[in-house]
């Protein structure tokens, strides 16, 4: 066995080892302490959590990407609020209203292209300007913020479209239609980093930047269509999301950006670029929504979640420094 | 610099940029700019929201900006360090939320002359396990930070129960005096403000530490070499930063006497964005106290000027976007000579 490689498996399976460990644990746990009568293990519970964790899971994927290259996104909860704004208010719109339910599609259509369009300008500026993303959109996650503001002041914004929830709230095979998202995303994404040149560059981009600008990859335009794409799946998430519940307000999706990058870093993606595997942030996605149910069942209070959530992701970066003989040398600040 | 001649014909699109090109090719315009380049934006600045609405500059509306602009300046002042030395702090606003909760609850409980020592033990032991994480475990210290975001929200939470925390007797108690108080006329927040700025100044510009910080931040391998203790400058960086929540904290609490849970959230990027504006480099090794106050006066005039001229509170965070970038990107134009990234 060459060195290593039990230590990679280890990192691999970690993010499933722990799903199986939590579930364990709050089966048992629930036998004591359970709020509820239900089993949590019951198969309605699971199947809500995870619908429950399709709009962070959406935003992840595209996360994913995104640091695979070296780059981080924090603006993507701004770019959820403000397609979520412009979906719900671009169906009051009186030409979309006369249009019945054909609105629609244009009203996701507006959504979609709202946050391509927000991620494009941070892309844009992060390739010709040279500005390290973690700047760039740190500026366009106020920035932003301020737009969703300005659209529609503090009031918030609220249209309820029938068939729309009835779309929203619809099960196909058993899985919600936010799950089916979550899993279509997950599998497009696989498809584009396992199967095709982007995602190869991708991965080249960010184990060296030196190194593939010197092999001829466009590095710029590169990473300028993963915050296209980032921007799109946040606001996909948006638009999933929104569609159920039909009213945003403008605070919406504040702290998102710190729940993505959690799950994705839970997944095993590294900060510093060039390895992380799109189904280990699904992994990591789960894990954290089963931790906030989990705990819910058991009677904890919700506040303890967010204390737990953050020791485990210190103690995991820790636990990967440990295990993992790459990231040894590349988690040393 | 032939890099740059060659260069210029390509990027000189408009005339604005090519005046600045043209000003970056003269070594001293361009080493000014690079240097004071924010200063010089802030006095531009003020010129013009003064001529806009000459309001501006009366001596009540600057003492209220600088005094609205100190909690988060206080932060600004502990993250610099921490920026300095190459690393980050996201864990100052919900720290701050904590060190406000716990010192309004032990004020009615042991009284405020135990409370705000109480309040600050605590809260510098949070930045000291936050300090033995990424000083001497070397952990990354984005995810550590994040991860104590999350994790000290959740302390305050379980601390107050989710409920908002009131002092009993808001106006018997002398406590007020850190957020409310004057002393010559001044506010006390902006005394307390100018004292922090001007100690950590000192220690970060004429002290040996201070240098230390600075070849930690720079290059830490080569501080490591010459037989600095990368660790122990990183846990005193995180100390620094803590003890100045802390303060900012106590101005909080005592300002409002009750507070919510939820009172610093988010402002980690706000102070953050006042640090970067003020010129220092999220890889380390450069940026000073100076800069920084002007970066947090920069905010808060933004803000103070935009509702004076008119226009709505949130149209400030649209303009502080455009400004940092355009901060940012100035900045290391300069120091690579040219406008536009190399990146293909």
């Amino acid at each position: 066995m060459k060195p290593g490689t039990l230590s990679t498996f280890l990192a691999r399976g970690a993010i499933w080892g722990f799903i199986v460990l939590e579930l364990i644990f709050f089966s048992i746990a629930g036998q004591f302490f359970s709020v509820s009568d239900n089993a949590f293990l019951d198969p309605a519970n699971m199947l809500l959590l995870l619908k429950q964790s399709a709009p962070i899971g959406i935003i992840a994927m595209g996360m994913t990407i995104i640091m695979i290259n070296g780059n981080i996104d924090l603006s993507v909860g701004a770019t959820f609020a403000l397609a979520a704004v412009v979906l719900l208010d671009s169906m009051t719109w009186p030409f979309m209203a006369a249009m019945g339910d054909w609105a629609i599609p244009l009203a996701w259509t507006f959504a979609l292209l709202t946050g391509a369009v927000l991620g494009a300008i941070n892309g844009l500026i992060v390739w010709k300007t040279g500005v390290d993303a973690f700047i760039v959109t740190l500026g366009s996650m106020l920035g932003f913020r301020g737009l969703v503001f300005m659209y529609n002041g503090e009031q918030p914004t609220s249209h309820l479209n029938w068939t729309l929830v009835d779309f929203a709230e619809a099960q196909f095979l058993g899985l919600h239609t936010a799950t089916w998202f979550l899993l279509g995303v997950t599998a497009v994404i696989w498809v584009v980093m396992h199967r095709t040149i982007h995602g190869r560059n991708a991965y080249a981009i960010g184990d060296n930047r030196e190194a593939a600008i010197n092999a001829g990859i466009r590095v710029g335009p590169h990473m300028m269509r993963n915050f296209v794409l980032i921007g799109f799946l946040a606001a996909l998430s948006a638009v999933v999301f929104y569609s159920e519940s039909g009213s945003v307000n403008p605070n919406d999706g504040q702290l998102y950006e710190l729940w993505v990058i959690t799950a994705v870093v839970l997944g095993g993606t590294k900060l510093t670029g060039g390895s992380g595997s799109v189904i280990s942030t699904l992994g990591g996605v789960i894990a954290i929504q089963l931790l906030r149910k989990g705990l819910g069942h058991i009677g904890a209070d919700t506040e303890t979640v967010n204390l737990v959530i953050g020791l485990i992701l210190i103690a995991v970066l820790f636990l990967d420094r440990q295990l993992n003989v790459k990231g040894k040398e590349a988690l040393r600040t | 610099m032939a890099d740059v001649s060659d260069k210029r014909p390509a990027t000189s699109e408009t005339g604005r940029e090519d005046s600045k090109m043209a000003g970056l090719s003269k070594a001293s315009v361009g080493t000014f700019l690079a240097k004071q380049g924010i200063l010089v934006a802030f006095v531009l600045f003020i010129i013009g929201f003064t001529i806009a609405n000459p309001r501006f500059i009366d001596p009540d509306n600057v003492l209220g900006v600088v005094r609205s602009s100190a909690i988060l300046g206080v932060m600004a002042l502990g993250v610099t360090f921490v920026v300095i030395s190459g690393n980050l702090d996201l864990s100052v606003g919900s720290m701050m939320s904590f060190s406000t909760i716990v010192v309004l609850d032990l004020h009615d409980k042991i009284g405020p002359a135990l409370a705000i020592p109480a309040m600050f033990a605590m809260t510098l032991c949070l930045g000291a396990f936050i300090g033995f994480l990424v000083g001497y475990l070397r952990l990354n210290s984005l995810i550590v930070t994040l991860g104590m975001l999350s994790a000290i929200h959740g302390l305050t939470l379980t601390y107050s129960g989710g409920q908002n925390m009131d002092i009993a007797d808001k106006s018997g108690t002398w406590f007020s005096v850190f957020g409310q108080g004057e002393a010559l006329g001044i506010p006390v927040p902006i005394l307390m403000f100018l004292a922090l700025a001007a100690a950590l100044g000192v220690i970060l510009a004429k002290t040996p530490f201070g240098r230390k910080v600075y070849a930690v931040g720079g290059n830490g391998t080569a501080a490591t070499f010459s037989g600095i203790r990368r660790a122990r400058v990183v846990f005193a960086c995180y100390l620094i930063s803590a003890f100045c929540v802390a303060c900012a904290g106590l101005i909080q609490a005592s300002r409002s006497l009750g507070s919510q849970n939820t009172v610093g959230q988010g402002m980690e990027l706000e102070v953050l964005a006042a640090v970067i504006l003020g010129g220092a480099s999220l890889l380390g090794g450069s940026g000073t106290i100076f800069k920084t106050v002007i970066g947090v006066l920069i905010l808060g005039f933004i803000q103070n000027g935009l509702l004076l001229v008119g226009l709505q509170f949130y149209v400030q965070y649209v303009v502080t976007w455009i400004i940092i970038i355009l901060a940012v990107w100035l900045d290391i134009a300069a120091k690579r000579g040219r406008l536009w990234s190399p990146i293909a």
